[in-house]
């Protein structure tokens, strides 16, 4: 207490723009204390030494053509759900609903693929899961829309408890549907026919999916960059009230773009229950509507840069996946250092929009 | 009076924020048993150097000394204990809470709201304010909320007192009743400092007036010494003559029609009641009053912002025919072929994007040209270029976020925006509020090229004696009515003061 | 008919883990802080008892006391240090709160799970769980004259001290929140921290000391789950998604805790109700019931939209960071 005038050490204050290498130099530094960090703590918890640990990680995503493919294929599913949160992140409408909104439209798809199957050609029931997935994901995301835009209701909650809703919608058709009776899961869907399965390009299961959303990514990026309605997202997300005096409607863009967003959201339920999976459950999902919300943030909502933030999101999970199996610890551990990893990021922002300045030592010496 | 030893001594205080430099090495002394204006342009750092002052920033360089003894303040909360009270411009009141909760935020001891109302009740009576203690401030007048903010500072028991332009937002007579006040104080041997860039209110009111300019102390003295002139000068850096040009408007013909037009804010409260008028092209119809009184929702009504209660505002095309404009966005507004510009109050709010680049922004309105779903880059990249040169914009480049640029060059960029639309009418929300005296001037012959080009514009204003000026009709309104509209050439500015206030306005002519 | 006398208890019981969530929730987000962290908190505070119960079984000399006191006492070290983490990232570095808490909850859940199945290992079962009975029926320790009160006594006095505890915070909460100065700098901080900043309330010390309290009391809802509601037993994602019912429950009592001691037993009441209501053959319907606390919570969500009443819309700025030197 007796040094009541004593300067404060260090004050912070806010930076002036960084040039794009300086930022992304700021976050690789981050991301390699956070490697560091994770090396470190798993090898406290197996033993093993640091570098066997990495080599794992890297195993893990890249030990053979099949972990390799399974790799992509992951990237793209998340890379998906992420550019579909974008637009509506852009427009400062916090939608943490992707999870339900994909759920919802895999029940789509599955819906289709269980009901037309005997009704309709091959050709006929793929057409129909696809307008039906996303015109599923454009609903769920187009209800809690209407009332933000509409009485300015909360959509961050809202949309959270929407997924919910269609988890327990799911859920309940997964009894209706329930194949062998009594095992309350749906099993593959049509397993002789095959009918509502994607094509498989060549002897690659995988690919059709990947190719599919490196075609949206590009035109979302061209969408949100380029396009008049990227531009009204841009303006309406940044002041409500600029939007207004230019003439925007904007709650209309506010449910034309999570029209959109869902509808994305739906195209990824789709892909996940017509081709890679075929079949329905209520972890199909498994949590990447909120994961693709870090995905997004990370990426600063850039489509391109998603693709390099998706890929190291997935890149870890399969890595320390590869390390709990090798070193005899459970999956989690994977979740454990993921989120240790995201905690190194998120906090690394603090240093490209701050600076810190510490006070001229002298004076009186607390 | 014994002034001896300065209640306040702040010794080289500099602060800067990125590359702006607030304040440069600033002196100031503030005596207890004094009024101390602290007089400057908008843009000066008088509000920051008094910021530092109440704990809100912390100076990157300087000392500060309290009676003789040198402090830090780190916090408000340091402040407090220092006796150091200011009044924010923006008042710093927390909407959902009662009026005593606010008085009593941030004290310590058992919360005794009773006792708190009580003592509230003493201050009112003791200065003549009205405060309901129980009062939710949402449910507040813009003065009640001055008020609660003064009884907070006293409630405090705060001896050094700062306020930041407290009269913007009051009438003639509330701020006779506060200057009233802040004379009880000084009498009281309390420390007194009024930011302010009216002179006359620094004659009324001050004993010492110091003076600020682009961040730097120029000088101070006891108001009896000085004049208005010396203290212009002195807070604009050369001898200044307030000439603004006038042309005489030519060929004048009716242009915007208002008739009965009735306006409630969402709260239901009347913002415009029955408001009617003519703009004519070639002219410019200033619209002076206290601010608050209807002037933004009546541009805002015109350009098609604001929901009107009745009334119609009709747009009269040169061959005579008139178009209704209510009940139209500005979209439709625009789509009908009638060029509308409006140049808003809120420049980063409402006009430009903060965080977009000059380009980006020149594009607001017209990212609509064209059939393609893409939008045209290179014609508003080329625009930005060319307000860049021809208003004399410093910005780094075009790909620069107006955020970054200063107030001045801010306005110029949205002026020259909105007048490269050719207009037809031009909407101005205190066009020059915040710009120092030679981006003003430019602002103003801007205008007038306007206007001899035979645009009808509409300009608030806030300054009255530019007002007198500049415009060649002035439309007094006071708490939502006409009280009158005047010929700009010959009025005295006595006149129009009253009928702000509607003493001496007879409503219609 | 309906069996009310056999049904209530359980909604309390399934309630209580929401109330003590949810009641941490309101504290933090009465400060400003959106923490979707909540979820993985619980599973972290529900994880750290766990683990200090689990050693403290193998002692030789087992007694009540220490077998409550130290489950509770690293339940809530767990569930503070994820607080400051939150608090750290959010406050001191102003990260973006939606994207911090979603961390925090993928953290906090995995961190649960990890451990979970680590004991499981060490504790050589071969079911998939960690049953620590013991500290369980120290938990669930009711007063004597529970048995022998009959209705009133299955009603009122059946539960365990944990659940007493919950309602009493609660209601404290809500008297703190309403009528002391912490409630009052609390809510003005939350509503508009540039004025409390001004009226020398210290902005981040509030959003710290509120936010871990909150996930404090958060995390000792995970404990109850485990210790008292299951019974001891700890299964890896048995503890599901209730920490994102207790985030409604906080929109739902429209951010006022003594509200949600009766709103976490309806919403209790309807978690369960599927097991009361005959539905016959058809076990799907079942899946629509458990819909029922998301679909009122929207309902909530929107009339209070709808009504557009100061008082019942979240703090002002909620989700937003603080730095007082922005200009």
């Amino acid at each position: 207490m007796n040094n009541k005038t004593r300067t404060p050490l260090f004050h912070v204050s806010k930076r002036g723009l960084l040039p794009w290498y300086k930022t992304w130099g700021i976050r690789a530094v981050a991301l390699l204390l956070a490697l560091v960090s994770c090396g470190v703590i798993t090898s406290l918890v197996t033993g093993q030494n640091p570098f066997q640990v990495y080599a794992a990680i890297f195993n893990g995503s890249f030990g053979s053509p099949r972990k390799i493919w399974v790799l992509l294929q992951n990237i793209a599913m998340l890379l998906c759900v992420s550019l579909a949160v974008t637009p509506a992140f852009r427009m400062r409408c916090w939608n943490l609903g992707a999870e339900g909104q994909a759920l919802i439209g895999g029940l789509a798809a599955a819906a289709c693929m269980i009901l037309l199957a005997d009704k309709m050609p091959n050709w006929a029931v793929i057409a129909c899961m696809c307008l039906a997935s996303i015109a599923a994901g454009a609903i769920w995301a187009g209800i809690p829309a209407f009332f933000k835009a509409r009485w300015n209701t909360n959509e961050t909650l809202f949309t959270l408890m929407m997924n919910y809703v269609a988890t327990q919608l799911v859920a309940y058709y997964c009894v209706v549907w329930e194949s062998p009776k009594g095992s309350g899961t749906i099993g593959v869907i049509n397993p002789n026919t095959e009918i509502g399965w994607f094509p498989q390009i060549g002897s690659y299961k995988y690919l059709l999916n990947i190719l599919i959303v490196a075609a949206v990514c590009l035109a979302m990026y061209i969408y949100l960059n380029y396009s008049k309605h990227g531009y009204e997202i841009t303006v309406v997300g940044e002041s409500e009230r600029t939007a207004r005096y230019v003439g925007i409607k904007v709650d209309r863009v506010i449910i034309r773009t999570m029209l959109l967003s869902g509808a994305v959201c739906g195209l990824t339920g789709l892909l996940l229950v017509g081709s890679t999976n075929h079949t329905l459950t209520t972890t199909i999902v498994d949590g990447r509507g909120f994961t693709a919300v870090m995905v997004s943030w990370l990426a600063k909502f850039n489509p391109i840069w998603m693709i390099l933030t998706s890929f190291l999101i997935v890149f870890l999970g399969r890595g320390s996946g590869e390390i709990a199996t090798k070193f005899g610890l459970n999956r989690s551990f994977g979740d454990i250092l993921t989120g240790l990893i995201l905690f190194f990021i998120i906090g690394s922002e603090f240093f490209i929009n701050y600076q810190i300045h510490f006070r001229k030592p002298g004076g009186k010496e607390g | 009076m014994d002034n001896k030893t300065p209640a306040v001594k702040m010794r080289n205080i500099t602060k800067t924020f990125g590359p702006v430099v607030a304040n440069d090495k600033v002196w100031l002394d503030i005596y207890r048993g004094e009024i101390l204006a602290l007089l400057g342009e908008n843009g000066s750092g008088k509000t920051t150097l008094m910021n530092m002052l109440s704990g809100i920033y912390f100076p990157d360089e300087g000392e500060i000394s309290i009676d003789g003894k040198d402090v830090v303040i780190r916090s408000p909360k340091d402040a407090f204990d220092l006796g150091i009270g200011m009044i924010h411009q923006h008042f710093k009141l927390v909407d959902v809470l009662t009026a005593a909760e606010n008085i009593v935020l941030g004290l310590p001891g058992k919360l005794d709201l009773k006792e708190a109302a009580k003592k509230i009740r003493e201050i009112c009576n003791a200065y003549g304010f009205d405060v309901d203690p129980n009062q939710k401030i949402y449910d507040m007048s813009v003065s009640q909320k001055q008020t609660v903010e003064i009884v907070k500072v006293l409630y405090r028991g705060a001896d050094i007192l700062i306020l930041d332009e407290p009269t913007a937002v009051l009438t003639p007579q509330e701020t006779d009743k506060l200057f009233a006040v802040l004379r009880n104080m000084r009498d009281d041997n309390k420390a007194i400092v009024i930011i302010t860039h009216k002179m006359h209110e620094v004659e009324a009111l001050s004993d010492r007036v110091a003076v600020l300019r682009h961040g730097q102390f120029i000088g101070d003295m006891p108001t009896k010494t000085t004049n208005a002139q010396e203290m212009t000068n002195m807070m604009v850096g050369h001898a200044v003559t307030l000439n603004i040009d006038r042309p005489d408007p030519v060929d004048p013909k009716p242009r915007i029609r208002v008739e009965g037009l009735t306006v409630r804010s969402i709260d239901g409260i009347l913002k415009l009641d029955d408001v009617s008028f003519t703009a004519n092209s070639g002219e410019i119809l200033g619209i002076a009053g206290i601010s608050g009184c209807g002037q933004k929702e009546l541009l805002e009504a015109i350009a098609g912002l604001q929901p009107v209660e009745k009334g119609s505002i009709e747009y009269i095309e040169d061959d005579g025919s008139a178009e209704q404009l209510i009940g139209k966005d500005p979209l439709s507004i625009q789509r009908m072929g009638v060029s509308l510009s409006f140049v808003p109050e809120d420049r980063l709010g409402m006009g430009l994007v903060a965080n977009m680049d000059l380009g980006d922004n020149m594009m607001l309105r017209s990212f609509r040209n064209g059939h393609s779903v893409f939008t045209d880059r290179k014609t508003p990249r080329q625009l930005a270029l060319d307000v860049v040169e021809e208003l004399e914009v410093v910005t780094p480049g075009i790909s620069t976020p107006v955020r970054r640029l200063s107030g001045g060059n801010v306005q110029k960029v949205l002026v020259g925006r909105e007048i490269a639309s050719a207009p037809t009418v031009l909407l101005t929300a205190y066009a020059v509020r915040g710009l120092d005296i030679n981006s003003s001037y430019t602002i103003y012959d801007l205008i007038n090229k306007q206007k001899k080009e035979g645009v009808a514009v509409i300009y608030v204003g806030e300054d009255l004696d530019v007002l007198l000026e500049l415009a060649d009709r002035i439309l007094v309104l006071c708490g939502g009515k006409v009280s009158g509209i005047v010929p700009g050439r010959g009025a005295k500015k006595r006149d129009v003061g009253m009928m702000m206030t509607k003493l001496g306005g007879n409503a219609h002519e | 008919m309906f069996d009310f006398i056999s049904f209530i208890p359980r909604a309390v019981v399934q309630g209580i883990p929401l109330l003590l969530g949810s009641t941490g929730e309101t504290l933090t987000e009465k400060s400003g802080n959106l923490n979707l962290g909540i979820p993985g908190i619980m599973y972290v505070g529900a994880i750290s008892g766990v683990i200090g119960s689990f050693f403290y079984e193998q002692s030789p000399n087992f007694r009540p006391l220490p077998a409550i006191l130290i489950p509770l006492g690293c339940c809530l070290l767990g569930s503070l240090l994820m607080g400051l983490l939150y608090c750290f990232l959010t406050v001191t570095l102003r990260a973006n709160q939606n994207v911090t808490g979603l961390a925090l909850t993928t953290f906090g859940v995995g961190f649960g799970n990890f451990f979970g199945g680590s004991l499981i290992k060490l504790s050589g079962s071969s079911l998939p769980s960690v049953i620590l009975s013991a500290t369980s029926n120290a938990f669930r320790t009711t007063l004597p004259a529970a048995e022998k009160a009959g209705v009133f006594g299955k009603l009122v006095l059946s539960y365990g001290f944990l659940a007493y505890i919950a309602v009493i915070i609660a209601l404290a909460a809500a008297y703190v929140l309403n009528h002391t100065r912490v409630g009052l700098h609390l809510r003005a901080v939350g509503e508009n921290p540039n004025t409390a900043d001004a009226a020398g309330i210290n902005v981040s010390k509030y959003k710290y000391v509120a936010t871990c309290t909150g996930s404090m009391i958060a995390g000792l809802g995970g404990l109850y789950y485990v210790m008292d509601y299951a019974s001891g037993v700890w299964t890896n994602d048995a503890f599901g998604d209730r920490g994102w019912l207790a985030i409604a429950l906080v929109i739902f009592t429209v951010w006022r805790p003594n509200v949600g001691v009766l709103a976490s037993f309806l919403f209790g009441g309807l978690y369960i109700l599927h097991m009361y209501i005959p539905s016959g053959m058809n076990l799907a319907v079942k899946e629509l019931y458990k819909m029922l606390p998301y679909v009122v919570t929207i309902i909530v969500l929107v009339l209070s939209s709808l009504r557009n009443k100061r008082e019942n819309q979240p703090p002002a700025s909620l989700g937003l960071a603080y730095f007082r030197e922005e200009r």
